[in-house]
């Protein structure tokens, strides 16, 4: 059996998963990365996507936004402001999820004019929003819309 | 002596209001547990994030470049006060020792001849200043139609809290709310969120000793200007489920205390009840006999 890790997922809510596990996806706001026993010790933060967990009991993917990672020799945690199962994901959250980063990104656009920055970030976030959607829509087999 | 039929709507009265306070401590020891947990579901992720903030604020605070929220205005000329109190009463002192609390700090404050602005969270902490302290208000939340607390609740206060900020309203922000300490003791509590004041190695053992170097990704300052808002998210996230905690708490040892009494005062009233009516029968025999004796 390969080496295990102790994996955390907390939300200001609740603790969503506390075990060992073999490798975890984590969707870093530099792009992803696949964490594994031994991995240098990191701090990243995370932008909206899919956390992808591999335990020796199965795999279990959570939609996760805003918060960060922290990478250590005792393991993995995932601090996540929003983390969702995604067999719990429903429509009404994802459009939820996706209506308040549109806010975001409307109010980022008129608060900051003249500054591209924080109207780039907040389209960005918006678009990762968006792409979890499809994500997990095709994932999940749920049925498309329209 | 006050007559029979008063006593007995007297005790009535007291009874019915037994039975009140009696309801009001059950219903308020199924939501204490309730907030309760609520609070400690919290607290893994507040002492992760407090303990990795410590550790970012220690390695990029003394540069310059460090962001406002950390490093602050260079000045603390005027200060927001951000009194988050409960939405309802009949829970002892509660709302009275924060609102004391912020009393005292706002009267410092001003005799130091600084600016003092107050945000109110929950209507009895705006009801208790106001009068005194109307003036300054700046504005208030409302949770009354909020039943459990929800991140994005603090969030919403968060970011009207660094908007303010940023729009160079103040300079110093401190949450004056109730910590839970156990049912019956609940501690007002004043705590500085901006600039954050993060402690290093408050009370987490482990990450000390790692002594890790860690990769960053983006770098340091990005993640810390990324992590510092929800930081201010998360102070009054835990402000708020501590404050709703020890409201409970309060409540229900109020409510405990006032059945005591209630139950106290009928004993006392129904002796009394108990010995009018016996000074009645008594005073009858009398006559009657006394009549009889006239015979």
């Amino acid at each position: 059996m390969a080496d295990t890790m102790q994996f955390d997922l907390v939300s200001p809510e609740r603790r969503l998963a506390s075990h060992k596990v073999v490798s975890v996806k984590i969707p870093g706001a530099e792009g992803d990365m696949t964490v594994m026993e031994g991995h240098t010790p990191t701090i990243t933060t995370l932008r909206p996507g899919v956390l992808k967990v591999d335990g020796p009991d199965g795999t279990a993917e959570y939609v996760v936004s805003g918060g960060f990672a922290e990478i250590n020799a005792s393991g993995v945690s995932v601090l996540a402001e929003k983390a969702i199962p995604v067999g719990e994901m429903t429509r009404e959250d994802l459009d939820q999820m996706i209506e308040d980063a549109r806010t975001a990104h409307e109010t980022a656009r008129e608060t900051f004019k003249n500054e591209p920055g924080p109207v780039d970030d907040a389209a960005k976030v918006l678009a990762d929003m968006v792409a979890v959607g499809d994500h997990i829509r095709l994932s999940s087999g749920a049925p498309l819309p329209g | 002596m006050a007559n029979l039929k008063d006593l007995k709507n007297r005790i009535a009265s007291v009874k019915n209001t037994r039975k009140i306070t009696k309801a009001m401590q059950m219903v308020a020891a199924a939501k204490l547990r309730r907030a309760q947990e609520a609070a400690e579901q919290s607290r893994p992720y507040t002492e992760r994030f407090n303990a990795v903030m410590a550790q970012l604020a220690a390695s990029v605070g003394g540069s310059d470049s460090a962001p406002r929220l950390l490093s602050g205005t260079g000045s603390d000329q005027t200060h927001l006060l951000v009194v988050i109190t409960a939405e309802r009463g009949l829970c002892g002192g509660f709302n009275a020792n924060i609102a004391k609390l912020a009393r005292t700090h706002a009267q410092r404050l001003k005799a130091e001849g600084k600016t003092v602005k107050i945000l109110t969270i929950g209507k009895k902490g705006r009801d208790a200043l106001k009068r005194e302290y109307g003036d300054l208000f700046v504005g208030h939340v409302d949770l009354t139609e909020i039943k459990r607390i929800a991140y994005s609740d603090a969030q919403g206060i968060a970011r009207d809290i660094i908007g303010r900020f940023d729009a160079g309203e103040f300079d110093v922000a401190t949450l004056f709310y109730s910590k839970f300490v156990n049912v019956v003791t609940q501690e007002p509590t004043a705590h500085q969120i901006i600039p954050a004041a993060y402690e290093a190695g408050e009370g987490d053992d482990a990450k000390a000793d790692t002594g890790a170097v860690y990769d960053y990704e983006p770098s340091e300052e990005a993640i810390l200007a990324d992590l510092l808002p929800r930081g201010v998210a998360t102070q009054i996230f835990s402000a708020l489920l501590e404050n709703g905690a020890s409201e409970q708490g309060a409540r229900m040892s109020a409510m405990d205390n006032a059945t005591r009494n209630a139950g106290e005062m009928i004993d006392k009233l129904t002796i009394e009840y108990n010995r009018s009516r016996q000074a009645v029968i008594t005073n009858e025999l009398i006559e009657i006999i006394s009549g009889a004796e006239a015979l």
